[in-house]
């Protein structure tokens, strides 16, 4: 079906319109108003949920190439080009599925400037959604490169107390390293004489070329991903945001990097990738052991979390790196994962910040007492977090360390102590949150989930068991897509 | 070519200057028709874009006058740009008292100096127009007498800009006394692919006179003083216009006079390109005022288009001219905006008065975000694709080094823009605003509708006739 992709992606925009006829034409500070604007927004985030799960039930798994694909000629011999393959429709579904419970997570939290948030919130989605459709790569760096502005509004007006700090500071870092990728990206145009994200796949450029091209790709990305040393805005970033744009974040902003080595380091630059996995690796290892040292040190618990998204992202650039089926399937399985946990581990955080209005752990312990339901949610998604088996998170980790120990061992067992050391940081901050002696009196009074609460867990949970005891729902539709990217990388490499 | 012919490819001319005089004596015997008088010079503007649009082509006056696509890709745009800036300044003297009829007269002198620069295919007629137009626009920028910054800024621009033409004249005579002809295809042939130490001299005198009015770095320092000083509607005028018609004459002396020799001028391009973008990018950093600010701004996208334009082929020319008229729109824009703000019937001009401005006037504020983001270079707004358009062409020629830094200096011009944005969004409004005037907020806010999302289905149309402009500057493909 033509014209489903690009539904789904502008579907949102609707929603904007919506809200910005109740914002001009209503009255913008009347409750009434407020909360017809909420359902607005929840009603289109959830039709836009039912577009992409139309789109993954009409993709053809089978077939390894763009599906979908929409074409219209634009100026300068550009196009208008979407089409989705096994690597990117799940992100689809992923930012989907994780919009309506942003929306659901905003409801009570957000007190000003309603409307404002909840059209930041809705281009966002399109935005990111156009992301991992473009098939033309300026497109492609339209929708990539304007997903900074709404994010950086976000954290800058409902942000926490430094946020105008962590704003400029996200805002800058990510700019430098997609500038450079425009660079390149202008210079592929001109040596390829196409923008073509399909066509430029297929071209061969010189190894000489790859190198510097390969670079100014890795110089976004990685601070995208983000990868260690640049990921010193992610932790500022995510303490300021509030809750739902933390869950944006970290389960789907972060992911646009590793799509980007995917769909365009590895396949575009095969030579360059296969020279620089070393440093990749490198600098992976390295991301996933002083991260989760770091993390260890946190007394703040959404940091806590913040970092340990580095290190479970420096798994991910070593699964795609590790340039092997099992290594990418793993990847994408990480990434879609990950999206899942994080962020609910940021709403975790959020319930209680909404209670008491701090993230210090020391303020809490002994909420098991109080908050029971909490605690099991709180306790799977850590679990997760951890990779236990059962849960999502073990899939992606043992099949992305599957992946790498046949590129390298050394960095499998660097990766492996990862694992250990999330269970170390993750456990000590539970027993340090929920577990002992309710001794802080403030917190005699807090009270468990509420039913909105539990509708918003609900999903989460559901997706994080189901994706852990049937991993093969992803797998099903990633697997063509990555077969062929892997064959074609090992061939171009001569491997 | 005949008489009546040479007069034919000068239409547009020939209606301007006669629209000049005519209004020129019904002003003097009914000074209080003012409103009249302005929609008449508005009339006239768009009826020599039209006869500029539709005219025949060619070369007039022994090839002193050039009616080429590139001129009337340049002339439609001018025209526009000058009809958009009469209402806007007129009703903005009117509100301050200083009723003056001239005022539309000088944009239609100024158009018609514009018009003789972009149609230039000699160097005395390259000089004529620069001068035209520029008298025109000293006027403009002291006329608000009553205001010392205003007179001030006028002085300024007045006195120095007469020492831009001075180089401009030197370097002139010298191209003209090495290489025998001041028209710029005799040149070309004198020069063959070639200059000599003399007419190299007498080039970068040229290039430098010309710089000055573009205001590239390092010949930019009057611009800051008198954006500031000169009232904020002729800001949005002299900040767009003259720029592109300056532009084009510089591309056109350059590549017709002196297309066989790229590489002898090339690094001086790339020199005051990237200086202009280093300087407008740092000290823009420490700008307080808006309109220092967005001075700053202008020379750093100057330094983008020159850039363009040292990639010495067609498609820099083509980038050239689509930055040139993208960037015309959001500057136009952004002052447009400016001039409808004040508080307590002072202008605001300060940064820190633009704070929780999308509170108090969301369409300004909105309109204002556009076109920081678009100057910012984010995409999609208009100033993307301008950078898009010169970076191709710069990356095309083997400029990449020079378009790497270029990329960077826009990184650091991102923090002041996005500063705007911050105060305009996150910080608390200080107090009530006046009501806007229409004719600037409408402007602003349809100029920044242009900028975003407009300009998408406008480039399908911009990028050819770009195309087509640059092919008739006659440099390689």
């Amino acid at each position: 079906m033509t014209g489903l992709l690009s539904l789904t992606t502008f579907a949102p925009i609707l929603g904007v319109a919506a809200i910005l006829i109740l914002r001009v034409f209503g009255r913008p500070e009347d409750a009434k108003t407020v909360n017809t604007a909420k359902w607005i927004a929840l009603v289109t985030t959830l039709a836009t949920l039912a577009l992409s799960v139309l789109l993954v039930l009409q993709f053809d798994a089978s077939n390894p190439g763009f599906q979908f694909v929409e074409d219209a000629a634009w100026f300068a011999g550009l196009h208008y080009r979407m089409g989705v393959d096994g690597v990117s429709v799940l992100f689809v579904l992923l930012t989907a599925f994780l919009l309506p419970i942003c929306i659901a997570a905003s409801w009570r939290s957000i007190e000003k400037r309603v409307h404002e948030y909840l059209i930041a919130f809705l281009i966002l989605e399109t935005l990111v959604i156009g992301v991992f459709c473009a098939l033309d790569i300026i497109l492609f760096y339209v929708f990539f490169e304007f997903s900074l502005v709404p994010m950086f509004l976000i954290i800058g007006i409902w942000g926490g107390a430094r946020r105008i700090y962590a704003a400029f500071k996200f805002f800058l870092y990510t700019l430098l390293g997609s500038i450079l990728m425009l660079a390149a990206i202008l210079a592929m145009i001109n040596v390829a004489g196409t923008s073509s994200i399909p066509a430029l796949m297929a071209y061969k450029f010189a190894p000489g070329l790859q190198t510097w091209l390969w670079l100014a790709f890795f110089a976004s990305f990685a601070v995208k991903m983000p990868m260690w040393p640049v990921h010193t805005w992610l932790p500022d970033a995510h303490v300021e945001a509030p809750t739902a744009g933390s869950v944006i974040l970290a389960g789907i902003l972060l992911k646009m990097g590793g799509y980007g080595f995917m769909r365009f380091s590895l396949p575009m630059f095969p030579n360059a990738s296969d020279f620089f996995s070393p440093l990749v690796f490198a600098l992976s290892a390295i991301a996933i052991i002083y991260t989760s040292l770091v993390a260890f040190r946190q007394t703040d618990i959404k940091k806590l979390i913040a970092y340990s998204s580095v290190a479970h992202m420096g798994l991910v650039t070593m699964g795609i790196f590790s340039g092997n089926a099992q290594g990418e399937q793993g990847a994408i399985f990480q990434m879609i994962s990950h999206g899942v946990i994080s962020g609910a581990l940021f709403l975790c955080v959020g319930v209680i910040y909404d209670r008491m209005h701090t993230r210090d752990m020391a303020f809490y312990g002994g909420l098991v007492n109080r908050m029971p339901w909490y605690g099991l949610v709180f306790l799977l998604f850590t679990m997760g977090n951890v990779g236990l088996p059962g849960t999502s998170g073990f899939v992606g980790e043992i099949l992305a360390m599957t992946g790498v120990y046949q590129a390298s061992t050394w960095t499998a067992i660097a990766a492996a102590s990862g694992v250990i050391l999330s269970a170390v940081y993750m456990l000590t901050m539970y027993r340090k949150v929920m577990w002992g002696e309710l001794v802080n009196p403030k917190l005699s009074a807090i009270t468990d989930l509420d039913a909105r609460e539990v509708w918003i867990f609900l999903p989460l949970i559901i997706s994080t068991l189901v994706l852990g005891v049937y991993p093969n729902f992803v797998f099903n539709l990633t697997q063509a897509s990555v077969d062929q990217l892997a064959t074609v990388y090992r061939a171009a490499i001569g491997g | 070519m005949n008489f009546s012919g040479d007069l034919n490819l000068a239409f547009p001319e020939l209606i301007l200057a006669g629209a000049a005089l005519v209004l020129l004596v019904w002003g003097a015997f009914s000074p209080k028709s003012t409103a009249a008088l302005g929609a008449a010079a508005v009339v006239a503007l768009l009826g020599a874009a039209v006869a500029a649009a539709t005219g025949p082509l060619g070369r007039a006056f022994g090839g002193g006058l050039i009616a080429d696509q590139a001129a009337v890709f340049a002339k439609v745009a001018i025209f526009v740009a000058c009809a958009v800036a009469i209402p806007l300044g007129q009703r903005w003297f009117e509100r301050r008292g200083v009723n003056n009829f001239e005022y539309p007269i000088l944009i239609v002198l100024a158009a018609l100096g514009m018009s003789v620069m972009a149609s230039a295919g000699d160097l005395i007629s390259l000089y004529i127009g620069v001068e035209l137009h520029s008298l025109a626009l000293y006027v403009m920028a002291a006329m608000y007498r009553d205001d010392a910054k205003a007179s001030e800024a006028g002085l300024k621009y007045f006195v120095l800009g007469s020492l831009s033409s001075g180089l401009l004249l030197y370097g002139a005579s010298l191209i003209y006394g090495f290489a025998g002809s001041t028209v710029f295809s005799d040149i070309a042939v004198a020069v063959q692919g070639q200059a000599n130490t003399g007419v190299l001299f007498g080039l970068v005198f040229l290039i430098c006179g010309l710089a000055f009015k573009v205001s590239a770095a390092p010949f930019h320092m009057w611009t800051p003083d008198v954006y500031e000083g000169a009232p904020t509607p002729v800001v949005a005028f002299f900040a767009a216009a003259p720029k592109l018609a300056a532009m084009v004459v510089f591309a056109r002396a350059l590549a017709e006079g002196f297309g066989g020799a790229v590489g002898q001028w090339q690094q001086v391009l790339i020199a005051i390109a990237l200086i202009s973008v280093a300087v407008g990018a740092f000290a823009g950093l420490a700008q307080k005022n808006l309109k220092r600010l967005w001075a700053y701004s202008s020379i750093a996208n100057i330094g983008y288009a020159v850039l363009g334009l040292a990639a010495g082929d067609q498609q820099g020319v083509q980038a050239m001219l689509v930055f040139m008229v993208l960037y015309m729109v959001d500057v136009t824009g952004f002052f447009a905006c400016l001039s409808a703000l004040s508080r307590d019937g002072r202008s605001m001009e300060s940064l820190d008065d633009m704070a929780g401005l999308i509170k108090e006037r969301p369409g300004i504020a909105l309109a204002m975000t556009a076109f920081s983001l678009s100057a910012l270079g984010l995409p999609p707004f208009s100033g993307f694709w301008a950078k898009y358009y010169v970076f191709k062409a710069a990356i095309g020629a083997g400029l990449g080094p020079a378009a790497v830094i270029g990329l960077i200096g826009s990184v650091v011009a991102a923090f002041y823009y996005l500063r705007l944005i911050k105060v305009m969004w996150f910080d608390a409004a200080p107090g009530v605003t006046d009501a806007p005037p229409a004719e600037a907020k409408w402007t602003g806010i349809v100029l920044a509708l242009f900028s975003f999302p407009v300009v998408l289905v406008a480039l399908t149309w911009i990028d050819p006739l770009a195309r087509a402009a640059a092919v008739a500057f006659g440099l390689k493909a």
